[in-house]
């Protein structure tokens, strides 16, 4: 009951790498059946996602055994060369895969730390498996002790809350001011790259509607059809900026476009609602006298830029908590996992004892010949109770004592201790 | 007398404070729905030691500054509990449970009263009185969420956000909350007051309707309504009406204590 994984991600393989040895769904429900049907892997469950590609399984002979043969599997199934992709790849067994899949799920070994999308890429490659029957007690076992691992820490640590790009905090900070975005308005000015970005992230925030302005007509509207929002004409100000609560500006411009009473104007036509004005343009595109107007909020790049360095440092101060609820997990998942091996141990034990009692009594056969049947049944019986008294106690500690298992993490070494290869459950 | 009931409010309040201070600065939910337990737990404490003082004394809580101070400290952590579950909103509470406690821990250092209990009694005037000082705990209520209102706008408009502003309730939600509070104390208030006037109009002989204490009570009701009316104009919206709700509040407070003890005939205490 070991436990492989064998996988490439951010850190170790390059984009082009990880494009070619992505998965669809259909290739890991087919991964799983061709990983089977060779023997390489009983249990299978493939997690791909934009930065990792992974497998996991449970192999029917060692685990370290198994490691290269899913290699060479990973490099066929994908068409690539196996001395280009063995470089990338990582193995780990047992303990560390099972401390690799927790950490994933806790957005621990994320590209960007404590992302929030990767618990959701776990469950959907743990549903997909188990719907295909892919997986089995233990990859069962162990992925729901991962969604576990990634709740906890988003719900116990602050790992995933702050944001990481100015356009995000700019967004969460706009919820500081309203709440929930849902029934909020939102104008962007400018369609480039940057725009795009905090359009998302404000779709994302379920914002109500949206309008874009831009001075070129054709790219506004490209944008406002890709988000779905309104085209609003370039320099109609007055009806502009009379509903929106949220204004993201990003234009290249010498000077402001925004100026102090185009905005003082709009305040008033919109009876003084609260305002939050994000200028992500360099030069700066919203005039700075418009943050003194009452209920106004003005933001710009390099403001946003500090709170997301202050909210990097903030997360990585989580690590040490989050790594904590990992640890308490990996020891859970080990020690239930010994549990079970623990118990097919004694039930060979078992097997084997009375094994040697009956060769033991059949050896001694002659010496016992002047015994009746009746004696030599009783003798047998005997035998039989002190074998099974002596496996009682055991069995029962196991199976009660919750701090014994965890003790017994290393089964393979007390049944190399007791049982030879063949007699192994 | 038995102290179970008091020990274990002041236990409660105390480490219900103590967790809703930990929500705020670690955001652990788990902390702040224990810390919203912990307040549950104190309130019902707290009912019962108020219930047991009156069984004690044969006389309603507020006959004295201590049962008024811990009938207003049982009310005001209510008028929270409600406002918090309705807003689904647990941050406020690390700023709102230190005056439960002090309200709670004043009650029992306050003097004994030596004054003759009021001559009117009965339900009207039970409501009456209970009413008001529902009507004061919940216009302290908005009082605090007016200052954190401006403490955060202040912290949002200066660009210094700290840790705790990513934990604090947004803006508007405080406006929210500050006016449902309101609402809830001009309600009481107003009812309270019109049943005031009501057991007065009740006992027996000519009955006096002028004390300072019912202008002070009506200047309160004018204030709120007008809080109430301008929150939501163009004018005042946000941060200046919060800063009319706290001066309201300065209105409450005198009313509370010096028109209680130097001017007014027939209240002392509520």
């Amino acid at each position: 009951m070991e436990i492989v994984l064998v996988g490439l991600n951010h850190r170790t393989a390059p984009v082009e790498v990880r494009e070619r040895v992505s998965f669809n769904a259909e290739q890991t429900r087919r991964a799983a059946e061709e990983l089977r049907a060779r023997g390489i892997l009983e249990e299978t469950l493939v997690l791909s996602t934009c930065n990792r590609s992974e497998v996991y399984g449970v192999p029917p002979e060692s685990s370290h055994e198994s490691a290269p043969g899913l290699s060479t599997f990973l490099s066929e199934f994908h068409s690539v060369r196996h001395d280009v992709l063995s470089v990338s790849l990582y193995h780990h067994y047992d303990q560390e895969a099972v401390r690799h899949l927790f950490r994933v799920a806790a957005g621990l070994d994320s590209m960007l730390l404590g992302e929030a999308e990767i618990l959701g890429q776990v469950r959907e490659a743990y549903r997909l498996a188990h719907e295909h029957g892919a997986t089995g007690p233990v990859l069962n076992r162990l992925f729901q002790g991962a969604l576990e691992v990634g709740k906890r820490v988003r719900t116990e640590t602050e790992l995933g809350t702050r944001p990481m790009s100015a356009a995000s905090a700019g967004v969460k900070l706009a919820e500081r001011i309203f709440g929930k975005l849902s029934e909020r308005k939102a104008l962007v000015l400018g369609a480039g790259t940057v725009s795009e970005q905090v359009v998302s992230y404000l779709r994302d925030r379920g914002i109500a509607q949206l309008h874009v302005m831009n001075r070129s007509q054709e790219r506004a509207e490209e944008l406002a059809k890709q988000f779905g929002g309104k085209v609003v004409g370039w320099g109609e100000w007055d009806t502009a900026l009379q509903s929106p609560d949220v204004v993201v500006s990003s234009v290249s411009t010498e000077e402001p476009v925004l100026r102090r009473e185009i905005v003082e104007r709009a305040m008033v036509a919109r009876g003084n609602r609260a305002l939050f004005l994000m200028d992500l343009g360099v030069p700066r595109n919203i005039d700075p006298k418009v943050a003194e107007l009452y209920n106004v909020y003005v933001y710009n790049t390099d403001d946003l830029t500090e709170i997301v360095q202050l909210n990097r440092s903030a997360r990585e101060s989580e690590i040490p908590q989050a790594q904590g609820i990992v640890e308490e997990h990996v020891s859970k998942f080990l020690s239930w996992q010994a549990s079970v091996e623990l118990v097919g141990l004694v039930d060979a034990l078992r097997r084997k004892l009375r094994e040697e009692r009956a060769s033991f009594i059949r050896s001694r056969a002659e010496a016992m010949k002047h015994l009746s049947q009746t004696d030599r049944a009783h003798i047998e019986k005997l035998m039989e109770e002190m074998l099974e008294k002596l496996l009682l106690e055991p069995a029962q500690r196991l199976r009660d004592e919750k701090e014994l298992r965890r003790k017994i993490q290393n089964v393979e070494a007390l049944r190399d201790l007791f049982l030879s290869n063949r007699e192994r459950p | 007398m038995n102290h179970l009931f008091p020990i274990l409010t002041g236990v409660a309040y105390l480490l219900s404070f103590i967790l809703y201070l930990r929500f705020l600065s670690t955001g652990n939910r788990l902390t702040g729905r224990l810390g919203t337990l912990l307040l549950a737990l104190g309130l019902v404490a707290h009912y019962f030691a108020l219930l047991e003082r009156s069984r004690g004394s044969h006389t309603v809580p507020y006959h004295d500054l201590y049962g008024s101070m811990s009938l207003f400290g049982w009310l005001l952590a209510l008028t929270y509990l409600g406002l918090e579950l309705y807003h689904r909103q647990r941050s406020v509470g690390a700023f709102v449970l230190p005056f439960i406690l002090v309200f709670f821990l004043a009650a029992h250092l306050a003097p004994p009263d030596r004054l003759s209990p009021p001559a009117v009694h009965g339900v009207v005037f039970v409501l009456h009185v209970t009413l008001s000082i529902l009507a004061y705990a919940a216009f302290a209520l908005s009082f605090v969420l007016s200052l954190i209102f401006l403490g955060e706008e202040r912290l949002l408009r200066s660009h210094k956000l700290g840790d705790v502003v990513w934990r604090l309730p947004p803006l508007e939600l405080l406006d929210q909350m500050s006016r449902s509070s309101v609402l809830v104390g001009l309600i009481s208030i107003a009812i309270g007051t019109a049943l005031g006037f009501v057991s007065v109009d009740q006992l027996p002989g000519q009955n006096s309707f002028y004390d300072p204490k019912y202008v002070i009570t009506l200047l309160v009701l004018a204030l709120y309504v007008l809080y109430f009316r301008l929150a939501g104009t163009a004018a005042w919206r946000g941060a200046r009406a919060s800063k009319l709700c706290i001066f309201n509040f300065v209105i409450v407070v005198l009313s509370f204590t010096v028109v209680n003890l130097y001017l007014s005939h027939s209240h002392r205490y509520f």
